[in-house]
């Protein structure tokens, strides 16, 4: 978890108002936050380096805050009181502008070929009229460090450069070049040095050296240039001296060199939303070109805003409140997510900004409204779940074991289940390749080299660290070691042993094989060969060579018990002799009539589980919709339901005595659950919603309760509604026209109801068709999907959406009559054109 | 302390004689009570090499009432003998001697003298010798006459089964030095329980309790797959770095996944979907196949939901206590290896509300009532909620444990029913044992640097700390 330091007083005075400890502390709970540290520079000066050092430095006091590791917009002063202030209702939720330069040209990142062996990505924006002070300057330097560490992965994924934009002049180049090529002054460095020599240079560097090994090995070094050949930096490990910011910047030039797309356009997004507060036009950033190498150009920042549509039942359910769609989207706001209720049913509209990466699914907009409700205001509910308890079945034989173990004198050790490979194997008198041992790749030290195969090694150095104890040592361990096994999916297999020593000054052969005799006492198993154990001589290096017996149980070789040679005894640092016993106790596990679990998982499956589209899983609550039109009358309005609700004041179902399709179907046909004023129909809608997951195998109903939807228009009709525009658009000028466009939608559609009473299901689908590259001819393509021609199907609107590299894909809208046309079939028919298209994808599917 | 008069005394006594003194007689001799000897031998003993001293125990024997009667009567045997005529006697004439009916059997056994059953006129007995010694009251009358110590112990413990001796029981009047009952009694010798182990104990009993079913988590290896990307774990996530986690290089890659599965999880991790935006990264079948050790009891917690989501869905309550490990930086409270308690519920429509009162009364259980929650971020879960519990003790909230809400992203791939959720949480089962039993540093407690003496007394756990 990141914690982010900040000077007490400058936070207050930018919340407005002073908190003590406790209540600043109790803020932060509520906001999942944590005050983790109260202290001040000299406080942690004088802590790591002592008091001398401290003398001069600063005591104003810091709070240091952990901050969740996906909250990247709270990593500085800045987000933090944005943050809270919204969150406290005393301020609106700011809104991030991409603007142009108010003088012609943006700045230009250019991208060059060589990149793409070393970091291929780059961004770039530029704040304008900034006006830096101390506070604010080291709250930016700080912010880039904290990101630098967090989501950029030490740097590894995404590394961020800084510029004085009025000390160098675009366009800029971002390419790649040998080390020995590359020179420049690096920052805070008083002459030039090549890359090569930067490279052993900050070899030492208590900061830098974490970074060189992500270029070290690479031909090429990413360089960024200015158009007179001045270096802007080597990322990610330095940026030049002479573009450096000071106090007195008031344009910055941002960069961030990148691995990962994603999380660079995020990064820089965070940047320029936290300190774009310090512009002339306050929360504004000025838009930077990135020309990519195949000449495609971009222009970042995104500051992409996404709308989010859910409902507030979907909230209210998951959380377990009851709150009105009204008082959720206040709870959403406060959040930094600007949400209103739409008024179509209970459906909330949330809109994600730029500084919210972190939000990626709607669970994610549930928990930000459960945190603005207060985690602690939320009723305590237990869940009815029933279910009976079982033990596993190894755990409780051990478990059994262990108290009566205890019981014969023996003392239970603990030990580590990781350990060296002389614990194994040298020490005992064996060859570590015989053992069937699991080698840890990247030890810290030698005492996680592998895990254990056998418990003897760390009962032997409990005693070691207990010689002072009282004689005899009576010790025992029941645990799991790990062991290579082939038949396994990850090539490794536990298995439970028991181990036992008996230190003491005689070496106690009898003691051990004594325990060996009560062991199978406990476990059912006689004295005798055959059908009981017995004990067998045999040869073994860790014990004293005629004193080892291998134990057999049923004819089954489970373990071994003897007295252990002198030179292992030696090797553990002991100085009696030692006798011990180890054998497996799964073999004793008998049946049980449950089924245990296993760890084992089916590697085919039988039921089939399908990967829904995104816009699929949005849809799949709505899409069995069909008719509203029922026996009852229509139940979408409240004529019908109060039919339907008067016909349930004395049944349970809506046939007979149980619940069967029929109340499925009538279920269905209700568009959102009933008021609970019409009791009976709310009764028995809440009774039936719980037989959803079981619905499939409820009797058949016997008549027919739904009728079907009368068409909305026929073919004919339809054509004027081609020019509808299907995409969503989040442009503002353009959602005004779809919204007029949608009234006077539904201005018709009410027109044509009221000439004809039934209608036909239908849907306009939004396809994406993509191109096999960025020579396809795509009016040609176009051309072949227009050709697709079926009944029921009507071709709208269509555009062309760039991908990326040139490529551009059709997105082409369409209406289907939902009974003739389905997307299956859209998607075979069109990816027919094997010549043109390389894929379809439902990009949007709505019921009209 | 004895006054030094009887020590002087004492060591002069002793120092006379070759082969010690006895404590009694010194004791009569002096005319002090035998305690007070005792006392000074144990003042000696004390001081180091000065005297030797051995436990000797002396039995006193006296006669019984029936003891002193044969003494004076002689036996009952004899006397029978010596009461039968030469024409021999009846005997129901015999029985009705007091002694008659003892005197005959013992009689008998010696054979001394004989029955005739077929006599006219009932039972008859004759004398079968013609004199006889009677060893029994002349044994007696050594004991009467203090000689005791020239009988065998086997022939003083006969008449004490016979109930004619019986050993001086005169401690009941006796004085003793009064016990010290501040001091310890003797440590019982007995095998013990891990204090660890016995906190486990209790937590899996508390699960049980709760009708939760126990997870096998009998594998530490475990593959990235199911232990990162299959919760929804990004590949690049700090966790799965090389600081953070222990990779295997023998056997270093796992070989076997649900292909379908896998599939899935590779989708929702790169692109999305179920109605999430994805990660949006190039996910690499590569990383998943690494094998750890495993981080988290949660990644056993995945292929159990998997493995019901390949059935017909029932809800389910698992839980889990087992080691997990972390190739972290160590110090007193850390290790690599550590237990992690975990409890997982599965059914239709649970809510934050329901994980709050399970928490609730999961927590009751220990002890624990006052609770509150804090928002949290953990990758798999939304929501994630930090657990505190109010310490009494320290008057501030503590964390006690971390819990969430699995993420869709994670159980839809899985197959398991949209609308039901899975709830969790998980807390370690070091920090509570370490609380309970005062250990500050974690290597007192577990590993083989742990301190016995510590183990031998551990008390028992009814209840977990009732703080952590």
């Amino acid at each position: 978890m990141p914690t982010v330091g900040v000077k007490r007083d400058l936070l207050f005075k930018a919340l407005g108002r002073s908190y003590t400890d406790e209540e600043f502390d109790e803020l932060c709970f509520e906001f999942g936050l944590e005050l983790d540290e109260i202290t001040s520079e000299k406080e942690i000066i004088s802590r790591e380096q002592g008091d001398t050092k401290a003398s001069g430095a600063s005591d104003v006091i810091l709070y240091k805050i952990d901050v969740p590791a996906n909250r990247y917009d709270l990593l500085c002063l800045e987000g933090l009181v944005r943050g809270l202030q919204v969150f406290k209702n005393k301020l609106e939720v700011p809104r991030y502008k991409r603007v142009s330069p108010l003088s012609g040209e943006p700045q230009k990142l250019i991208i060059t070929k060589e990149t793409e062996a070393v970091r291929p990505h780059a961004v770039a924006a530029v704040l304008r009229n900034i006006t830096f002070t101390q506070e604010r300057y080291d709250s930016f330097i700080e912010l880039q460090e904290k990101l630098h560490q967090n989501i950029c992965r030490k740097r590894s994924l995404v590394a961020i450069g800084t510029h004085d934009l009025d000390t160098i002049s675009g366009p800029f180049t971002y390419t790649a070049k040998r080390p020995g090529d590359i020179s420049f002054k690096p920052l805070n460095q008083t002459k030039e040095y090549t890359a090569t020599q930067l490279m052993s240079l900050y070899k030492t560097d208590s900061h830098l050296r974490h970074y060189l090994h992500i270029i070290e090995d690479k031909p090429l070094y990413p360089v960024i240039y200015d158009s007179n050949g001045v270096v802007l930096s080597m990322p990610p490990i330095i940026n030049g001296d002479h573009s450096k910011i000071s106090l007195k910047t008031k344009n910055v030039f941002i960069e961030c060199t990148a691995t990962d797309q994603t999380k660079a356009k995020t990064v820089l997004d965070m940047m320029v939303t936290m300190f774009s507060e310090y512009c002339a036009q306050p929360f504004t950033v000025e838009e930077a070109e990135v020309v990519y190498p195949d000449g495609k150009t971009c222009i970042y920042p995104e500051l992409a805003y996404r709308k989010e549509k859910l409902s507030g039942k979907f909230i209210n359910q998951k959380v377990g409140i009851n709150e009105s769609t009204e008082k959720i989207a206040h709870l959403l706001t406060r959040m930094c997510l600007l949400s209103q209720a739409t008024g179509a049913g209970d459906e909330i509209e949330v809109e994600i900004p730029p500084t919210r990466s972190d939000i990626i699914h709607a669970c994610d907009i549930m928990e930000d409204a459960a945190i603005a409700y207060g985690f602690n205001n939320i009723t305590r509910t237990t869940p009815r779940t029933y279910t009976v308890a079982n033990q596993f079945p190894l755990n409780k034989l051990t478990e059994l074991l262990r108290q009566d173990l205890a019981a014969a004198g023996f003392t239970e050790a603990l030990n580590f289940a990781l350990c060296s490979q002389e614990d194994i194997a040298e020490k005992l008198g064996k060859k570590i390749s015989e053992m069937r041992a699991v080698h840890i790749s990247n030890p810290k030290t030698a005492e996680f080299q592998v895990a254990r195969t056998t418990l003897l090694p760390g009962l032997l150095k409990t005693i070691a660290a207990n010689r002072k104890m009282p004689l005899p040592l009576k010790l025992f361990e029941i645990s799991d070691v790990v062991l290579k096994d082939e038949t396994k999916d990850v090539g490794a297999r536990n298995s439970r042993r028991f181990c036992a020593v008996y230190y003491n000054k005689s070496p106690g052969f009898e003691v051990i094989h004594g325990l060996l005799d009560r062991t199978m006492q406990l476990l059912e198993v006689k004295p005798a060969r055959g059908e009981g154990y017995h004990i067998q001589t045999a040869d073994d290096s860790t014990f004293f060579p005629g004193r080892c017996a291998d134990i057999f149980v049923r004819g089954k070789n489970v373990g071994r018990l003897g007295v252990l040679h002198p030179d292992v005894i030696n090797r553990f640092e002991l100085t009696m002799p030692c006798s011990a016993l180890e054998m497996d106790i799964e073999p004793f596990l008998g049946h049980t009539a449950e089924t245990p679990l296993t760890r084992d998982v089916p590697m085919k499956e039988v039921i089939k589980h399908r990967f829904p589209t995104r816009d699929e899983s949005q849809q799949s609550a709505h899409s069995r919709l069909t008719s509203t039109k029922t026996v009852f009358g229509d139940v979408s309005t409240q004529v019908g339901l109060e039919a339907l609700s008067d016909f349930l004041a004395d049944k349970s179902y809506i046939e007979g005595f149980v619940a069967s399709q029929a109340d499925m179907i009538v279920f269905d046909a209700i568009p959102s659950p009933p008021s609970p004023t019409l009791c009976h129909l709310w009764r028995w809608y809440n009774h039936i919603n719980s037989f959803q997951t079981d619905r499939a195998r409820l009797p058949s109903a016997k008549s027919r309760y739904v009728l079907p939807a009368t068409p909305l228009a026929t073919p004919n009709d339809a054509s004027d509604e081609e020019d509808i525009d299907l995409f969503g658009s989040d442009d503002e000028a353009e959602s005004a026209e779809v919204a007029r466009i949608k009234e006077q939608r539904l201005a018709e559609y009410a027109a044509k109801k009221s000439k004809k009473p039934a209608l036909i299901a239908k849907s306009s689908i939004l396809l994406d068709v993509k191109p096999w590259d960025d020579e396809t001819d795509m009016s040609k393509l176009e051309e072949c999907v227009r050709s697709v021609s079926m009944d029921g199907l009507l071709w709208g609107q269509s555009k062309l959406v760039p991908v990326g590299y040139g490529i551009k894909k059709l997105q082409i809208g369409c209406v289907v009559e939902d009974d003739k046309v389905g997307t299956d079939m859209l998607e075979e028919a069109i990816t027919a054109f094997e010549e043109y298209v390389q894929s379809v994808d439902v990009a949007a599917f709505n019921k009209i | 302390m004895a006054d030094t008069g009887v020590l002087e005394t004492l060591l002069q006594r002793v120092e006379k004689v070759d082969d010690g003194v006895d404590s009694l007689a010194v004791a009569t001799s002096l005319g002090v009570d035998h305690q007070v000897i005792v006392g000074a031998v144990k003042s000696l003993q004390a001081l180091g090499d000065v005297i030797s001293a051995e436990l000797r125990s002396s039995k006193h024997w006296e006669l019984t009432e029936e003891g002193t009667e044969i003494a004076e009567q002689g036996s009952h045997e004899s006397r029978v003998f010596s009461c039968i005529p030469q024409e021999g006697l009846a005997q129901s004439e015999l029985m009705k001697l007091p002694f008659g009916k003892i005197g005959f059997s013992k009689a008998m056994s010696s054979k001394w003298i004989r029955v005739d059953k077929a006599h006219e006129g009932g039972p008859r007995i004759f004398r079968t010798v013609e004199s006889i010694d009677d060893q029994v009251r002349e044994k007696l009358l050594l004991v009467q006459k203090g000689h005791s110590t020239q009988l065998e112990e086997k022939e003083k413990n006969e008449l004490k089964k016979r109930k004619l001796l019986s050993e001086v029981g005169n401690w009941k009047e006796k004085k003793f030095k009064p016990y010290n009952f501040e001091a310890m009694g003797v440590a019982p010798d007995c095998g013990h329980l891990h204090p660890l182990m016995k906190v486990r104990t209790q937590f899996r009993q508390i699960f049980l309790e709760m009708g939760f079913t126990e997870m096998p988590t009998n594998n530490f290896i475990e593959s990235s797959f199911w232990n990162f990307d299959s919760l929804f774990q990004p590949q690049q996530h700090p966790a799965r770095d090389q600081h953070d986690t222990f990779f295997l290089s023998d056997p270093a890659h796992a070989h076997e996944f649900p292909q379908d599965y896998l599939e899935r999880v590779k989708k929702v991790h790169s692109e999305g979907g179920y109605g999430s935006q994805g990660y949006k990264y190039d996910w690499k079948i590569e990383e998943a196949q690494k094998n750890i050790l495993r981080t988290h009891t949660t990644a056993v917690s995945a292929r159990m939901l998997y493995k019901l989501a390949q059935q017909k869905f029932t809800p389910v309550k698992y839980f889990s206590i087992d080691r997990v490990f972390r190739n972290e930086t160590l110090d007193a409270t850390h290790l690599a290896e550590f237990h992690q308690i975990e409890g997982v519920v599965a059914d239709y429509g649970l809510t934050l509300g329901d994980l709050m009162g399970v928490l609730h009364q999961f927590f009751t259980k220990l002890g624990i009532t006052k609770l509150r929650f804090k928002p949290a971020y953990n990758p798999y879960t939304e929501p994630s909620m930090e657990v505190f519990s109010y310490h009494e003790g320290l008057k501030k909230w503590v964390e006690v444990g971390n819990s969430g809400v699995f993420r869709p992203e994670m159980l839809l791939p899985m197959g398991l029913p949209e609308d039901v959720s899975v709830i969790a949480w998980g807390l370690s089962l070091e920090r509570p044992t370490m609380i309970k039993y005062g250990i500050n540093n974690i290597r007192e407690l577990v590993g083989h640097k742990v301190n016995l003496q510590m183990v031998y007394d551990s008390p028992i756990c009814r209840n977990p700390p009732t703080h952590f």
